[in-house]
């Protein structure tokens, strides 16, 4: 089995790479990471997993400057309907636009556009640092308790159109979509990689998900 | 809630951990790979590495750092000292690094902070200030290690990088660092009140109340300390166990 996690110069990608292949070490079946931008082996892929730091913008256009990559993606994830999971702007991409800097499409995957946090003046912007997540139950979230803490870095987060392809919330102090989820598409918010312990089970989760 | 922020600073030349009393008779006390690990598992909510490697030469011991840290240590992980350009921002994120923290360059080529924040995201970019009292509820900063000064008042800098997209500032007192005397709350929260983005409490800390003033006095999002955590005086669990029982969120 193939895990790819695509490699469009994402700032976390390292980040995210050490960490899939620390938990990946431990699994009994454990998948062949490979790190590519290569439309081919993204073709090939079991799992697919996207990062993504900075502007939501900028990471569209990276990920649009790499000949295929989309294209391959798309019939991988919406055609193939294989297991996918975005990091932080990797799961922002997925909504259908986004309104940071100006209006930018997203891929449209997940009903829904990223907009900016709103919080009282005595919220720091970034959400920056670990807060509490709770879930609707499902095998993602298998073996994290209520209120688990993870690791959050943004200004903008991703309002669903449905409550259903919400399943995990934040608050700062409003509630903040943590984790959303449609068919085989999923994405944190939070960044699994930088939550320690808890964060290597989101990926175990990830990794033992076979979505029906 | 979000919780306060519990991070511990490795001052790290040529590969090696040390701190310094007022930035100078440095200690060495460690390996900084095996000191993160212990942090990292002791319940530190990210970690902090300075390379304060004087020589350009001896600077690649520090990408191996950076690099066994990141495939060790699931937290994030800051790393400052000496960074001057574009380049050695996208370096350090290459070799596992979150946030770059980014001190004397940023002073002198304030372009650098947007152009840093807008090819990696604000919340990449940390901006160190070393601010020295100057007067009543006035500091200037100080540069290159804290060794240079300069006329540029503190709290109108920090306003300045916000501006410019800094996604956090590292505010160091260089009237408290290496004292043990408590964090300068005053300059902490004049800054603090002053800006959106999170204020990163450092330089004084010296016993548990210390961070408990930080938070509740200098409104600080998460505070930062090297000396009392490398000897041994106090663990994480320790400061963490002492601020929840002072009602401040914490992560346990």
């Amino acid at each position: 089995m193939k895990l790819v996690i695509i490699n469009y110069g994402s700032g976390n990608l390292h980040s995210v790479h050490k960490a899939f292949e620390a938990v990946n070490n431990n699994l009994e079946n454990p998948y062949e990471i490979i790190v590519t931008n290569t439309p081919s082996e993204i073709l090939n892929a079991d799992k697919l997993v996207l990062p993504g730091v900075g502007a939501f913008q900028d990471c569209k256009n990276a990920i649009h400057k790499i000949d295929g990559l989309f294209e391959s993606l798309e019939e991988v994830v919406i055609g193939e309907k294989k297991a996918f999971m975005g990091i932080c702007v990797g799961m922002q991409l997925l909504a259908e636009k986004s309104l940071e800097f100006g209006e930018c499409e997203g891929f449209g995957w997940i009903p829904g556009e990223v907009i900016k946090i709103e919080a009282p003046a005595d919220y720091k912007i970034p959400h920056m640092g670990w807060n509490e997540v709770t879930f609707r139950n499902h095998e993602l979230l298998n073996n994290i308790s209520q209120n688990t803490d993870f690791y959050f870095v943004h200004s903008y987060y991703f309002r669903t159109q449905k409550n259903e392809n919400c399943i995990a919330t934040t608050k700062y102090p409003n509630p903040i979509t943590a984790a959303v989820l449609k068919e085989n598409i999923y994405g944190t918010q939070f960044h699994p990689e930088k939550s320690h312990n808890n964060g290597k089970q989101i990926i175990t989760n990830f990794l033992e998900w076979e979505p029906s | 809630m979000l919780k306060k922020r519990i991070i511990p600073c490795l001052d790290v030349d040529r590969g090696r951990v040390v701190k310094g009393v007022n930035f100078v008779d440095l200690i060495d006390a460690g390996d900084p790979v095996e000191q993160a690990k212990i942090y990292n598992s002791e319940g530190a909510d990210e970690l902090c590495f300075l390379d304060i490697t004087a020589s350009s030469d001896d600077r690649e011991t520090l990408f191996e750092v950076v690099k066994k840290t990141a495939e060790n240590c699931f937290i994030p992980l800051t790393v400052g000292g000496g960074v001057r350009t574009i380049d050695d921002i996208s370096r350090l994120l290459h070799h596992g690094a979150d946030k770059v923290s980014i001190n004397t360059a940023a002073v002198e080529n304030i372009d650098l902070v947007a152009k840093a924040a807008k090819k990696y995201g604000s919340s990449t970019i940390v901006i160190a200030v070393d601010a020295k009292k100057n007067g009543d509820k006035s500091w200037n900063i100080f540069t290159h290690g804290g060794r240079k000064p300069t006329d540029i008042d503190a709290l109108e800098y920090c306003i300045e990088v916000a501006n410019l997209g800094a996604g956090e500032i590292l505010l160091t007192s260089m009237d408290r660092d290496g004292t043990k005397i408590g964090f300068d709350n005053e300059l902490l929260s004049t800054v603090s009140s002053s800006i959106d983005i999170p204020v990163i409490a450092s330089g004084g800390v010296g016993n548990l109340e210390h961070f408990v003033e930080g938070v509740l006095k200098g409104g600080a999002s998460a505070l930062l300390a090297a000396s009392i955590f490398h000897f041994g005086e106090y663990s994480i669990k320790d400061v963490k166990t002492y601020l929840a029982e002072q009602n401040i969120a914490v992560r346990i």
